[in-house]
């Protein structure tokens, strides 16, 4: 009884003591540098507080999506270059997603030459150091594009320099009444399938819903430019003369090559992964799911659409989830081709002019694990959708 | 009408032969219009010219498509290449670009390109200049290291070549005593070695390392530090004991959520802030140490993934034969799990190379960064392509050899289940 009772309270102890000199451990840590911190910043005549975020930040910034200029603050500063870095890495994850799709089915091809090509671009893309790859696009292959006077031309509307890609500007009118149609399309489009899904349930009867969905896409922001006065007009980029020898575009839209090469590379570079993870969901799904399918009748298409890929995708997703991440994050590499994400703009420029390290690199930090939270969280609800339902 | 019947075994005596001339026709024009800049079938208008290869190519491999023809060698090229229309089109693609896209590359890389001179005046053709590499081959390798020092970096890196030759071929129970050496005395000596100060050695400050030496020096220490840091904090995020739980959860998902970049930010401007005025930490060691808490968080989930891998039936037998928690873990679980890992850990420590030239935002070089350095010296202006190039292919045999390694290593390893 009495020697129970001690080993009891001896176990708790055992657990208690490794905990407690964890926790004392890392709190002497904390201490000591805060200590250390306050001390420093002393000296240094600052003092730890956000109020700087509303100084006045005085430096430009090359590209920016919103309003932007040296007299708004370093508030406004972080905005722009978050802004930067999320359109990046959205462009990033579109292509990626792309190459990532085609290179991933076509190492199954039973063509051996696509097959093989396939896993040549994994393999070479895959195995080069990221910031290889962007110090590649961005100092030799577009540093090799011609100069705005003889820019490579696309039609006449778009041309392709080394000082960026120079593309048409959209100028809507109403543009908002287009915007909701296109929630009105999307809105019937679900209701439209309920439908198609309920007749085929009840009534067995197949209604064509691609072909319906599509025309609706189509056609409701069609009817807007026809009826509700929404109408679009392009502005061209032209060749202009600065002086005897220096030319400029004016007018429409320039995507600066630093954006180029980083999107290049991301998403080239994160395709390879993508590739792989395609190629592993698909082989994931058995042989004989396939021929369960067809032997009750459906045909080829309808195979792929409701038995391979659902079980594909959920085999798929977890790991690209990861490789969106991966990429979001891997886009701070911005700041080696001074391309303004919140790396270089915040944690670099604004840094630099305020010498508030402690806060500008919390801030930063917690961005990034917000980006990465708030993407995790909305994949893991879709992981859940998607999971099996067992009963 | 007749005469388009389908290809079969009754007409392969005249389809076949005329489908490969086809074919080899086509191969042959867009071989000669790439290599010889001459077009074969040039007295056609321009529009039928541009396109004939890939119709005659299509024509001729709807020829050749002979189920069971019966030829092996025929079956096979079907079977690969040529299983219906939409993969025959595929393959002439295919073929027409590695085609058209070999000329150029072998007029850079090799027939255009300069190999002879010293400096870049000497690089009068077209093509690459590989003078640029030549000359400045001593700095991509060893950075701002004095000239007549280098030889104790090679070495270092030659006795570590050697050992880990050697202990290839000894027996298991001596390679256990390599291994030791290699982890716990080598290191200390390797770096003695090349940082000098003592025995006579002369002192070199860690910003004149750099080049591809310190892209192996800093993945060298950082995969030593990272290992073991990152099996302690796969067992604490799986402990029983909340504390030690949370907090290891908290350090790896705080890592992980956050970009290589701002780490070696962090340790650059932030982490001075942290330390009593006047303490200085040198800036090699910092971004070691950033490196490695960083790379020891995707360690960790990697072990931790082999952790629950394992069925429980391995703890509950450790334990009933009264084993505690560490030697559990040594001697039970670890083995186990972490040989099931090991794709995992070797792409975690691939992306820890890859990560290397990240470096250059704290100011040292490797081998990027050194090219960086090197492109912008006003007498190679320029040279990015080539600088590029090579660090893109040196980079590439180091990654894929890794990985191809670590591809073996599992096929090894691998015990039936």
């Amino acid at each position: 009884m009495n020697l129970k009772k001690l080993n009891i309270e001896n176990k708790k102890i055992r657990d208690l003591i490794p905990q407690a000199l964890t926790i004392l451990a890392l709190l002497s840590v904390v201490i000591y540098f805060a200590t250390n911190a306050q001390i420093n910043m002393g000296n240094r005549g600052i003092s730890f507080g956000f109020g700087f975020l509303n100084q006045e930040a005085s430096f430009d910034i090359t590209f920016s999506m919103i309003e932007y200029d040296g007299s708004h603050s370093y508030g406004r500063a972080f905005l722009v270059g978050l802004l930067n870095t999320i359109l990046v890495s959205v462009i990033g994850i579109f292509f990626a997603t792309i190459i990532g799709v085609i290179v991933g089915v076509s190492r199954l091809s039973d063509n051996y030459l696509i097959a093989k090509v396939a896993e040549w671009y994994v393999e070479i893309f895959r195995n080069i150091p990221l910031i290889l790859q962007i110090f590649f696009w961005y100092f030799a292959a577009l540093r090799a594009l011609p100069l705005p006077e003889n820019g490579i031309s696309f039609y006449d509307i778009s041309f392709l320099t080394i000082k960026g890609w120079y593309v048409p500007k959209f100028i809507w009118t109403n543009f908002n009444i287009f915007l909701l149609s296109i929630v009105a399309a999307f809105i019937s489009i679900y209701y439209f399938n309920s439908y198609a899904t309920k007749q085929r349930e009840q009534y067995g009867k197949q209604l064509p819903t691609t072909i319906i969905s599509l025309s609706i896409l189509i056609l409701l922001p069609l009817i807007t430019f026809l009826i509700f006065g929404v109408s679009l007009t392009f502005e061209y980029p032209v060749l202009k003369q600065l002086s005897p020898t220096v030319f400029t575009y004016a007018g429409g839209v320039s995507i600066i090559p630093e954006l180029i090469a980083l999107a290049l590379a991301l998403s080239m570079y994160t395709a390879t992964f993508i590739a792989e993870n395609v190629r592993a969901g698909i082989l994931g799904v058995s042989k004989g799911q396939k021929e369960a399918a067809a032997s009750i009748g459906l045909n080829k298409n309808q195979i792929l659409k409701l038995v391979v890929m659902p079980q594909a995708l959920r085999i798929i997703i977890p790991p690209t989830t990861n490789q969106y991440l991966n990429l979001t994050k891997n886009s701070s590499l911005a700041a080696a081709i001074a391309y303004p994400d919140i790396v270089l703009v915040f944690a670099g420029t604004a840094l630099m002019q305020t010498g508030r390290a402690i806060e500008i690199i919390s801030i930063t930090m917690l961005t990034y694990l917000t980006l990465s939270i708030s993407i995790s969280i909305f994949m893991n609800w879709y992981n859940k959708k998607m999971a099996i339902k067992e009963k | 009408m007749n005469f388009i019947v389908k290809p079969s075994r009754e007409n392969i005596k005249t389809y076949v032969p005329i489908g490969l001339l086809l074919v080899s026709i086509s191969l042959i024009d867009v071989f000669f219009n790439a290599f010889f800049d001459f077009n074969l079938i040039g007295f056609l208008p321009s529009q039928l010219s541009y396109f004939s290869p890939l119709i005659l190519g299509f024509i001729g491999f709807y020829l050749i498509r002979i189920e069971f023809s019966g030829i092996r060698s025929l079956d096979i090229l079907n079977k690969n290449i040529n299983s219906n229309n939409f993969n025959a089109l595929l393959t002439l693609f295919t073929i027409f670009i590695i085609i058209k896209s070999i000329p150029p590359m072998l007029n850079w890389f090799i027939l255009d390109a300069n190999f002879i001179g010293n400096s870049k005046d000497d690089c009068t053709g077209d093509g690459a200049c590989w003078v640029f590499i030549k000359v400045w081959f001593n700095r991509f390798m060893y950075g701002l290291y004095p000239n007549a020092e280098q030889w104790r970096i090679n070495t270092a890196f030659l006795t570590l070549f050697v050992i880990v030759g050697i202990s290839f071929f000894v027996s298991a129970k001596l390679k256990k005593y390599f291994i030791l050496f290699l982890v716990f005395v080598y290191p200390f000596f390797g770096i003695k070695l090349i940082s000098g100060g003592s025995f006579g050695l002369e002192y070199v400050e860690s910003a004149a390392w750099g080049g591809l030496s310190l892209t192996f020096i800093i993945s060298a220490f950082a995969i030593l530090f990272c290992f073991p840091i990152g099996v302690f904090l796969a067992l604490g995020r799986r402990s029983s004991l909340p504390a030690i739980k949370y907090i290891s959860i908290g350090f790896i998902e705080l890592w992980r959520g956050v970009p290589l970049i701002t780490v070696l930010f962090m340790s650059a401007v932030m982490f001075p802030m942290f330390l009593p005025d006047g303490t200085f930490i040198d800036k090699l060691i910092r971004v070691l140490i950033a490196i490695t808490l960083f790379e020891a968080a995707y360690m960790a989930e990697v072990v931790r993934g082999g952790l629950q891998a394992l069925p429980k039936g391995q703890y509950e037998a450790a334990k009933s034969l009264g084993m505690g928690y560490w030697r559990m873990n040594v001697l039970i679980i670890l083995p186990q799990a972490l040989k099931l890992v090991i794709p995992g850990i070797a792409n975690t420590l691939l992306a820890l190379v890859k990560d290397t030239p990240l470096i250059f935002v704290v100011g040292l070089m490797e081998l990027a960064g050194m090219i960086g350095l090197a492109k912008t010296n006003p007498k190679w202006l320029g040279m990015a392509m080539e600088g590029y190039v090579f660090a893109g292919l040196v980079f590439w045999i180091i990654c894929y050899a890794m990985s191809r390694y670590s591809q073996n290593l599992e096929k090894k390893l691998s015990t039936e289940r």
